[in-house]
């Protein structure tokens, strides 16, 4: 919080001298409550390893404008659910050389997939990082004999909007510690790093200036929790990598890929600063 | 400035003394312990309208990002640093020309960007793009640009 300090008491100066000082934007005090129903928590107080970071987390629903948060809080509105639809229909239509469905090995997927996005990304079998979309390509490929999707596919991003919607409302549950403590060391150093040309880090936008405006962007705390999100400006799904390329590539970085094992580490770390919150399934952005 | 200018400028750093019209490379600036740079680096007087004009355009200079600046007629000024009215009045002209070639010799850790450097950097980038940069990778800002907006910054005074 140190930069954000300085740069208020440099604004209070300003201030004083008679000047405009700058327009600080908190979060929004509001509840989501989803279709009248489910109660998100969007607030709540840091986990105990972001001390001396941050004292509360906040989803990023708070920070968009109310026609946006509108749009989150009743299914009819919210334009990711025409696309989970299309992925109910995938997730009981067999497919592959086995010709088997999800829904044969998972059953209703209300059932199957109820918690598994409030757990990713998490270790598998094999002691590996893995996040959603890895898991539901070993079943296309290893179970059902069928095709890999691409990472920011449609039918990969309608599929990890359905199975979002199973966790929501779940609290945020990924685990840090054992076999996956070190990737969560290697996400948050990238998260503390300050990449390319302009020398931004994570941190700086969102752990600094949350609240604050950069340009026309009100900056949130880069939480994940609300993913994957509905991003109206491009009128589709926004997984959680392409939003990290976008970020690193705004700081003229040379960026990382979509799937990368850096990207499902930095992942995991930026998951766990969510922890609190629950999984909304799914937001919407302008 | 072409690049070729600027590599011109490189060749001759050592005889930039004797030359009034070279330009200083960025690698080749001298701040002093406060972080401010007294030599113009280019000798030729900055154009405040040109600096004003750098300073609102997000590809160029784009102050207006994190700074408010009430001269300046750009939309959705940002609020992220301190805001720029006032600035001739706080800092010698040496001053503002340090802070905007790298503030971080002024404010150590700032996340103002450095808008006449070349690196090092982590993994730089070509512009906005997400791809790697060139080995050659040009200054966000060239010098006469810099000269440009520090003029601007000495018109803002109360
Ligand atoms: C130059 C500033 C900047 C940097 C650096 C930056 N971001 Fe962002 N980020 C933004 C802006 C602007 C948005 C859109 C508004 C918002 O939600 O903050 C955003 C949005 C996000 C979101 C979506 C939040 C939501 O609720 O929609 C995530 C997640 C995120 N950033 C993560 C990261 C991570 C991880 C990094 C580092 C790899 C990073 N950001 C670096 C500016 C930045
Ligand atoms: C990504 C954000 C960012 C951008 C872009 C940026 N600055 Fe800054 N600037 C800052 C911050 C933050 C400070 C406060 C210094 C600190 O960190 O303590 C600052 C400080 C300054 C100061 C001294 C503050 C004062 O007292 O007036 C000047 C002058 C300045 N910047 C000019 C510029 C100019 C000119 C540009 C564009 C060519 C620019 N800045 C672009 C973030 C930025």
């Amino acid at each position: 919080m140190t930069t954000r300090l300085r740069a208020t008491t440099l604004a209070a100066a300003a201030l004083c001298a008679g000047l405009a000082a700058p327009a600080f934007a908190d979060p929004v005090e509001a509840e989501l409550v989803i279709n009248d129903d489910i109660t998100i928590k969007t607030v709540a107080p840091a986990a105990e390893h972001l001390k001396g970071h941050l004292d509360t987390v906040y989803s990023g629903w708070l920070f968009r404008e109310d026609e946006t948060r509108a749009m989150t809080m009743d299914d009819f509105d919210n334009p990711n659910m025409v696309f989970a639809e299309q992925a109910l229909e995938v997730w009981a239509t067999p497919e592959g050389t086995q010709n088997k469905s999800c829904a044969d090995c998972h059953g209703a997927i209300e059932e199957g997939m109820k918690g598994v996005r409030a757990a990713m990304p998490k270790i598998n079998a094999a002691g590996d990082l893995w996040s959603l979309e890895n898991y539901v390509n070993d079943c296309r490929t290893n179970r059902m004999g069928a095709e890999a999707w691409k990472w920011n596919s449609q039918d990969m991003k309608n599929m990890t909007v359905a199975i979002s919607v199973q966790s929501r409302g779940m609290p945020v549950a990924v685990e840090i510690d054992g076999p996956a403590q070190s990737h969560w060391e290697k996400g948050r150093e990238m998260y503390y790093t300050r990449y390319g040309q302009l020398e931004l880090s994570c941190a700086n936008c969102h752990e600094d200036n949350y609240g604050n405006f950069i340009r026309a962007d009100h900056l949130s705390q880069g939480q994940t929790a609300g993913f994957p999100v509905y991003r109206l400006k491009d009128a589709g799904i926004v997984s959680i990598h392409q939003r990290f390329v976008g970020c690193i590539r705004d700081t003229r970085a040379e960026t990382f890929a979509a799937g990368s094992q850096e990207f499902i580490d930095l992942e995991l770390y930026v998951a766990s600063r969510g922890m609190g919150l629950d999984i909304e399934g799914a937001g919407v952005r302008p | 400035m072409t690049r070729h200018v600027l590599w011109a400028a490189c060749a001759v750093a050592s005889f930039a003394a004797a030359h009034a019209s070279a330009e200083i490379a960025p690698t080749a600036v001298a701040f002093d312990e406060t972080g401010a740079v007294a030599t113009s680096l280019t000798g030729t007087p900055g154009n405040p309208e040109e600096g004003a004009k750098i300073a609102s355009s997000r590809p160029l200079g784009n102050c207006v990002a994190c700074h408010q600046v009430s001269a300046l007629t750009a939309d959705f000024q940002g609020d992220i640093a301190p805001a720029l009215d006032g600035a001739a009045d706080r800092w010698s002209e040496a001053q503002l020309r340090g802070i905007v070639i790298d503030a971080k010799h002024t404010f150590p850790d700032t996340m103002m960007p450095g808008l006449y450097k070349t690196g090092p950097f982590i993994r730089p980038g070509d512009a906005f793009t997400g791809k790697a940069a060139p080995a050659d990778l040009a200054p966000i800002l060239n010098a006469q640009q810099v000269e440009d907006v520090v003029a601007f910054l000495m018109t803002l005074k109360e």
